[in-house]
């Protein structure tokens, strides 16, 4: 037979639909996840603006050091093209390279949002200050687990790489990784709009 | 041959009988898992019930007290919803869906298993609460900020209910996903979608509605607990935040959740009425576009659970017109049903006794229903006894009823044992005396204002008579379940004969043997209709579109129709043919794994570590304990990537 050997992804076998179920089975759960963002976002603009005390957004977001961050995540994305790009031309060395820097973006993006965090408490801002505090912290703070995940995940796909157990016939499990990437970067661009340009 | 590859895999796994079934990723072993373990909860939760009914037997009652009750009712509904109605469902996804789409197992099958290990942990982790005289106190939706602030609910119970549904939200997560996949993907060669089951059909739209509802319940749940936990302000109203968010959320849940309950049954019932009258299912599109009508519009429903909340008249007539449309889309299917009995030559069976019951049952809940769509009419029911006579109908007249004749139905395919039909038509005349005497009266006091969720009540209230009536009509509907549990157990003492197709049924669980092999399929089914199996049996007038080729690389055995071998249908896949040599008709089984359990272990701990930290006692060991969890978690899941699935049982 041709399946050949252990960790022969599933992509190989047939499926109904002709599209595998590791992506298939991305696709549901970002379905599933936006339902996810989609709750804390709205709840997030359901208090938007019903601090009863300070410090209020407009006085403590710090918009071009966020922009900055943002875009650091959002080249991230780019960096994920040239890296699914590259394991599926059959260039490793291009493909971990830009896995690297993929990953390093986001690791970026999150030491921003450390330092952020930090900054803002520092100003009197606490998950227990108010309601923007409460609202901002864990709207944000779940997009960065979300980052924190994907992460590790790129990481992961690296070492595998590099212990030859991930070769350009499994490029699809990067796609399923580049999947995620994406919808996470996606979903920054929504909160960043909401919660930092559109003005209060 | 298929029969000796497969004992060569199997040996190489052979383990004692505990460690198979901890390690099984068989989406059948998982099925009897799920459903043995939501009857246990469904006995438990049926003696709560019993508790509650003794309590308001008589006016001043002092059986129970009024912390005891609270935790009594609440556990009731949780575990009803969550325990019972959801993985007894969940039982008949698994063993059935791969069955009735010709697939040898789910999409991932060790994802299936941790799905059902979450489960059992999760509802261990809640259930444990009453250990500590701290079971969940707050109701099934546990409103804000009576949950979320530790002033209103300062001991253990409400962080057990969050904790416990965090990790059952993750299982159904899980379950659904794979669910989806399995039946958008792994249909059997010509089992087009509008060839499929109405069951099938039923599970996929359970499977989005849950993919799409539980989000919002998870957000609200970590918003509770970071107001415990964290002391944020999310529903705390003197720093402005709002508990009726909770409420939004919930019911955004809420209720697709009461569809996540009956499309399923509907799906049932959609499969035995046929069998039992030897007809097609009655105007099949419609039934099933009618099925995804009620998922549609159920997420635009919600706020019809907050009529009394003040939202204003312009969202509660919104609300109460989209409410209402509910009833066409479900008014059709009970239309379908009576079509499909009309003229049919029917056999009255345990299993059609309930199935046609369900329809009438059901019917009243609908009617009911559609009575406190209309919010003046509302205002009146709401919080009383009416409306837990209007949900017990939906549920139990509905859900509990299309169980029950599913598991008549299809108790021989899972355990090669016919259950007694003379028991059964017992149970069947105990159950629905005992329900009616149970849930109608309900209808009665809530009309006359007797409140839900009351510990006791006054004498001269005129609320004596009813209440003793249905504490009786309760105490008949657990003699009843004696009587099935008795049928079980005899039914286990004899010996394990079923036929294959005991129903003369239609789809193609009953083309395999009862029970089945580990394999499901000697050869993966060519579906040429509707009601494949009947086709194959009975050919069809019309067999309407294509028979297909199977193309692709074969997954195992090679395609062809059900006692109708045909090789040449095949000729491009000669190293395929079952009868080869060399190895060369090895079904692939997924070997057995120990990670979905060690990942549900993980899981639970990390929920066990958040109860343990909100408690005076062993709060130190509280994050370390939600540490050792996240450790356990990424260990397995490490373990879960690199463990090797596709090992190949060549001889």
């Amino acid at each position: 037979m041709s399946s050949t050997a252990v960790g022969h992804a599933p992509e190989a076998h047939a499926t109904t639909t002709g599209i595998s179920h590791n992506k298939m089975l991305m696709w549901t759960f970002l379905a599933s996840d936006c339902m996810f963002f989609g709750s804390l976002i709205w709840v997030y603009t359901a208090y938007r603006g019903r601090s009863t005390q300070g410090p209020y957004p407009q006085e403590i977001l710090n918009i071009p050091y966020t922009s900055v961050s943002a875009a650091v995540l959002l080249l991230s994305s780019l960096a994920m093209v040239l890296a699914l790009h590259g394991i599926q031309h059959g260039n490793m060395r291009r493909f971990r390279v830009w896995l690297g820097a993929t990953a390093a973006l986001g690791a970026l993006f999150l030491g921003g949002q450390y330092f952020e965090f930090t900054e803002f408490y520092r100003h009197g801002l606490s998950l227990q200050q108010n309601l923007f505090g409460t609202t901002f912290f864990v709207l944000t703070g779940f997009h960065g687990t979300h980052v924190g995940i994907g992460i590790i995940w790129l990481v992961t796909l690296i070492l595998l790489s590099l212990f030859g157990r991930l070769s350009p016939a499994n490029a699809e499990r990067v796609e399923v990784a580049g999947l995620y990437w994406h919808f996470v970067d996606i979903v920054w661009i929504v909160i960043f709009t909401l919660v930092y340009l559109i003005p209060y | 041959m298929v029969e000796s590859a497969l004992k060569l895999e199997r040996a190489r796994y052979e383990r004692s009988a505990l460690v198979e079934w901890l390690t099984t990723v068989d989406h059948k072993k998982i099925g009897i898992l799920y459903f043995w373990t939501s009857i246990v909860f469904l006995l438990i939760a049926g003696f709560l019930a019993l508790l509650i009914r003794t309590q308001l037997i008589v006016p001043e009652n002092t059986f129970l007290g009024p912390e005891t009750y609270n935790q009594v009712f609440t556990m009731h509904g949780t575990m009803m919803v969550f325990f019972v109605g959801m993985p007894l469902n969940a039982a008949f996804f698994n063993f059935f869906v791969p069955l009735m789409i010709g697939a040898r197992d789910v999409a991932f099958p060790r994802l299936n298993a941790f799905s059902y290990w979450a489960f059992l942990l999760g509802s261990l982790l809640m259930l444990s609460g009453f250990l500590f005289g701290a079971a969940p106190d707050g109701g099934w939706f546990g409103y804000a900020n009576l949950t979320s602030s530790k002033l209103y609910s300062p001991g253990l119970n409400i962080d057990f209910w969050v904790m416990g549904l965090q990790v059952l939200g993750v299982a159904s997560l899980a379950s659904a996903l794979n669910f989806f996949v399995t039946i958008v993907n792994m249909r059997a060669p010509g089992m087009s979608l509008m060839r499929m089951p109405v069951f099938v059909w039923m599970t996929l739209i359970t499977a989005i509605l849950i993919l799409l509802a539980f989000p919002s319940l998870t957000v609200g749940l970590v918003m509770i607990m970071f107001d415990r936990y964290f002391g944020t302000n999310f529903f705390n109203p003197a720093a402005g935040g709002d508990p009726v968010i909770w409420q939004h959320l919930f019911w955004i849940f809420g209720h697709p959740e009461v569809y996540i309950l009956i499309l399923p049954p509907m799906g049932m019932i959609s499969e035995i009425l046929p069998t039992f009258s030897r007809k097609p299912l009655f105007g099949y599109t419609f039934v099933v576009f009618a099925g995804m009508g009620i998922a549609f519009l159920s997420f635009g429903v919600w706020a019809h659970h907050m009529f009394a909340v003040g939202m204003g008249p312009v969202p509660n007539a919104v609300f109460a017109t989209t409410t209402m449309l509910i009833a066409i889309p479900t008014g059709v299917k009970i239309f379908n049903w009576l079509g499909t009995l009309w003229g049919g030559s029917i056999r009255m069976t345990t299993a059609l006794l309930f199935a046609a019951t369900f329809i009438s049952m059901f019917t009243i809940g609908g009617i009911s229903g559609v009575m406190h769509a209309s919010v003046p009419i509302d205002y009146w029911q709401t919080d009383s006894y009416f409306v837990v006579a209007h949900f017990h109908y939906v549920l139990f007249g509905g859900l509990v009823f299309a169980v029950l004749a599913a598991t008549y139905y299809w108790f021989p395919k899972m355990f090669g044992r016919m259950l007694d039909e003379r028991l059964g038509k017992l149970h069947f005349v105990l159950t629905l005396i005992g329900f009616n005497l149970t849930f109608f009266p309900m209808h009665f006091l809530g009309i006359d204002g007797m409140p839900r969720r009351i510990y006791t009540y006054s004498a001269g209230m005129g609320w004596d008579l009813w209440n003793l009536v249905i504490s009786i009509g309760g105490y008949l509907t657990a003699l009843s379940f004696l009587v099935f549990l008795y049928n079980v157990v005899r039914t286990f003492q004899r010996p394990a004969d079923a036929p294959a197709d005991p129903w003369d049924g239609r789809t193609l669980e009953w083309s395999i043997p009862s029970p089945p092999p580990a394999h499901n399929f000697d050869v993966v089914p060519v579906v040429r209709g509707r009601d494949a199996f009947w086709i194959e049996k009975y050919g069809a007038e019309e067999v309407v579109g294509p028979t297909p080729e199977r193309h692709g690389p074969p997954t195992g055995g090679s395609p062809q129709r059900p006692h109708n071998p045909d090789p040449g249908q095949h000729a491009g896949h000669g190293p395929s043919t079952p009868s080869g040599h060399g190895g060369q008709a090895h079904i692939h089984l997924p070997p057995p794994s120990w990670f979905p359990l060690s990942t549900a272990i993980g899981l639970t701990l990390m929920g066990t570590g958040m109860v343990m930290h909100a408690s005076d006692t062993l709060g130190s060991l509280g994050f370390p304990v939600v540490g050792l969890g996240i450790a356990v978690v990424v260990v397995s899941l490490l373990g879960w990537t690199f463990e090797p699935i596709h090992e190949e049982a060549h001889a």
